[in-house]
């Protein structure tokens, strides 16, 4: 019983990191091109940004 | 006939939608002090080489810091530095073979809707996994302390959940209360919010079931649907917005002074002087003041000849300067102009599909009253029968819960999204799911002739059976000019081995080359022939210093699939209509071609929307298909209309289905789709309906516990989902059973 005191915080908190990521993720623009994204990882030659 | 040749005329028609820097200039705005940004739309970027062939190209130019493809939208965004003007990107994408277009900044902004469905999704996402957890945990045989610290923890997570999440459907069922009506959102939020309540109550009483993970779990499956219902939208509305445009962005204006200067077509007024090239759009009504030329007004009005015009004729917003550079003065501004005409128009037009109700609402107005009273009898009965009144409350919560309004909230929005995606790899895009319902209702269908039916590109006529030396002459003269028969003669023939030097268009009356000493003229008669002309032949000749050689006549070239579409139409019971702005002369042979009986030519805009006005009064559907400008009203006014990709702007924005290939047989296959996806979800409905006889007496009986509520829940949705997934094109061998009427 005393593990669930500590056990089911940081599973909540984990969850909630994954979700607060998400939301990150979202809005700092990675889904706005997942087309893209896809076919940029096979472009392998180094590009001077 | 070499089909290369053929598309070589195409592109050449289109690289006059070159952006020159003024262009640019209007249509980039100012990040940053030195810095500006441009968005272009590039429809023909397919693959991630091309994002490395563009990004390289335009990254190298002078001036610009930043280019970055989007592949999923087909755009890419450039930032340029002011200090070394706008850099060259129209033409090195054209070098590059890709025609670009500018994408308003403004026109649309992103879609802030779409970005509170994914948040909201994601919310009850995180938040039914973990209150599921917690409930196995009950279920499996939690109890006492561990048990109601269990129910707090989900009373806690749910409480921000329903509030940020469930507001979706609270905002939406509550409007639709407001109006008087009930939509599927309203049993959602009461079963929902009762869920809670009911749930809260025994939590704080210390009982033993618990419902949290239902109610948030109906808000992430139901949010799942309404999520992907969204983004099959705005995946359409992207694709369809960035089709090239093709309105005149502005034009080169002559102050009194002689002064020039670039200003945005709004800008424009009655009075002003304004340059056109030969390519260029005419921006607003306009009067000729100087020079000649011919009119492509196929877009416009649907008049497929193009129109010779001299000092003094007048020239229509929208129609196309073909072959001499003109000066203009405008007679109206861009508000007063023929396209803001049809803009009234087209909204004077909307409301006749305002009372198309959606399936979904039509079945909310059946299953809500039907499941409300259900519930508030159970209610009742119980209530007498044990005078228990939390034990009724329990049980009529129960039955709102189980009564799944869960697989109906889905049954629509699933099938949908699987048929937009269907249409969506054959190249049509759907602008609403409510389109695909209208569709299935429709009995009569209206074409639209020029470049609907027909390409709006003449060609030449095979049956004159000219010479073949002289029609290589022709092709090889007319290669060098904009004018729709010029390029149909080059498209049609290879040229002629024969050294022409200097070939000179003269605006609106044709081509003169000489070859050695002899002058070959291609072009009207009376010009071609000068004082040999008899009578007067109209058409276009070839002429050897003044002596006819040859004549051509030209017709407007059929779609591909027109012939097969049609046919396939009228072998599934729809009646056929051609309604056209063109003259009476060139929609008859198209109407006989292709066997279409009702016809009307030489109309309006306003006189099409007047008539499917009246069909509709006499109870027809109408499936109004057009490109034109002059289509726009029309296509807001049907029933349900569908469009090409090479319509005019706002034709393809009117219209509820744009399809991308040239090909007709996108209406066939459109009306197919829809159909089947009506037949999937009249099997959801059923499939729902038969599992509500089911479920529902168990709930009115008091035997619902929250495991089998989730249970039922969770099954139905996944059979739903799985019966919307039978909908793939590969599985559709099967023709769908003839139209019963």
């Amino acid at each position: 019983m005393n593990v669930l005191w500590y056990l089911i915080p940081i599973s909540l908190a984990l969850g909630g990191l994954g979700l607060a990521l998400f939301f990150w993720a979202l809005r700092s623009g990675q889904y706005e091109d997942v087309t893209g994204a896809a076919e940029r990882i096979l472009d392998d030659e180094d590009r001077p940004l | 006939m070499p089909t290369v040749r053929s598309v070589d005329a195409v592109t050449g028609a289109a690289a006059h939608t070159r952006l020159s820097a003024e262009e640019l200039l209007l249509a980039s705005r100012q990040v940053d002090v030195d810095l500006w940004h441009t968005d272009l739309s590039i429809p023909g970027i397919s693959c991630g080489g091309c994002i490395r062939k563009i990004e390289d190209a335009l990254g190298r130019l002078p001036g610009v810091a930043r280019a970055r493809v989007n592949l999923s939208t087909r755009r890419v965004a450039v930032d340029w530095r002011e200090s070394e003007g706008p850099p060259p990107l129209g033409e090195t994408l054209t070098r590059l073979g890709y025609e670009a277009y500018l994408h308003e900044v403004q026109a649309d902004g992103k879609d802030p809707q779409l970005g509170r469905f994914i948040r909201a999704l994601a919310a009850a996402g995180f938040a039914s996994m973990n209150i599921m957890g917690l409930s196995i945990s009950v279920w499996s045989g939690a109890a006492g302390e561990t048990r109601e610290l269990f129910h707090w923890l989900s009373a806690a997570i749910a409480l921000p959940t329903l509030a940020y999440s469930g507001a979706v459907f609270f905002q939406s069922a509550w409007q639709a209360l407001r109006r008087g009506q009930t939509n599927m959102d309203v049993p959602i939020s009461l079963g929902v919010l009762l869920a809670f309540a009911m749930s809260l109550y025994d939590t704080i009483q210390r009982l033993p079931h618990a419902y949290f993970d239902a109610a948030v779990a109906l808000l992430f499956f139901l949010l799942i649907g309404r999520t992907l219902d969204h983004l099959m939208r705005e995946k359409a509305r992207t694709a369809v917005n960035g089709l090239g445009r093709l309105a005149a962005y502005g034009a080169t204006v002559v102050g009194p002074d002689g002064s020039r200067a670039y200003l945005a077509t709004e800008e424009l007024e009655p009075g002003m002087t304004i340059i056109l090239r030969p390519g260029d759009r005419i921006p607003v009504d306009a009067v000729v003041l100087k020079g000649r030329s011919d009119i492509d007004a196929a877009l416009a009005t649907g008049e497929s000849l193009p129109e010779h015009v001299i000092p003094g004729s007048r020239l229509r917003a929208g129609t196309l300067n073909l072959t001499g550079p003109l000066t203009i003065c405008a007679t109206a501004s861009s508000q007063e102009s023929f396209l803001a005409e049809m803009m009234r128009l087209m909204e004077a037009a909307e409301g006749g599909r305002t009372q198309f109700r959606r399936i979904a609402d039509r079945a909310a107005s059946l299953y809500v009253p039907v499941v409300h009273s259900a519930a508030l009898l159970s209610f009742i009965g119980w209530l007498l029968a044990t005078g228990d009144w939390h034990r009724s409350l329990t049980i009529a919560v129960a039955v709102l819960i189980i009564t799944c309004p869960c697989a109906l909230g889905l049954a629509v929005p699933m099938v949908q999204v699987v048929a937009a995606r269907a249409l969506f790899e054959r190249g049509i895009m759907v602008k609403d799911g409510s389109a695909l319902e209208r569709l299935v209702e429709v009995d009569t269908v209206v074409f639209d002739k020029t470049g609907t039916l027909t390409l709006g590109r003449p060609r030449l006529r095979r049956d004159a059976a000219p010479d073949p030396a002289y029609l290589a002459i022709a092709a090889q003269i007319g290669a060098n000019s904009r004018h729709p028969y010029a390029q149909a003669l080059a498209a049609g023939t290879a040229p002629a081995d024969i050294a022409l030097d200097r070939i000179v268009e003269r605006a609106g009356l044709g081509l003169e080359a000489r070859s050695g000493d002899d002058v070959w003229r291609l072009g009207r008669s009376a010009w071609a022939l000068g004082e040999n002309a008899h009578s007067d032949f109209g058409g276009t000749v070839l002429a050897c210093n003044g002596k006819f050689a040859q004549a051509f006549t030209f017709e407007d070239e059929l779609r591909p699939g027109a012939t097969a579409a049609v046919t396939a139409l009228r072998a599934r019971g729809y009646d056929l209509e051609i309604m056209s702005g063109d003259t009476p002369e060139a929609v008859t042979p198209v109407a006989g071609e292709l066997g279409i009986t009702i016809v009307q030519a030489g109309l309006l805009p306003a006189e099409k929307t007047t008539y499917l006005e009246s069909l509709a009064q006499a109870g027809r559907k109408t499936l109004m298909v057009g490109d034109g400008l002059n289509d726009a009203p029309a296509l807001v006014a049907a029933h349900v209309s569908i469009a090409p990709g090479n319509a005019a702007d706002v034709g393809r924005q009117a219209a509820d289905f744009v399809f991308l290939h040239p090909d007709l047989e996108s209406v066939p296959y459109a009306i197919k789709i829809a159909r089947v996806a009506d037949r999937l979800i009249r099997q959801n409905f059923a499939f729902a309906a038969l599992y509500n006889l089911v479920a529902l007496p168990v709930a009115i009986a008091g035997y619902v516990t929250p495991l089998l509520a989730a249970l039922a829940m969770s099954g139905s949705s996944i059979l739903v989902v799985a019966n919307a997934l039978r909908l793939n094109p590969r599985f559709l061998r099967r023709p769908p059973p003839a139209r019963p009427t």
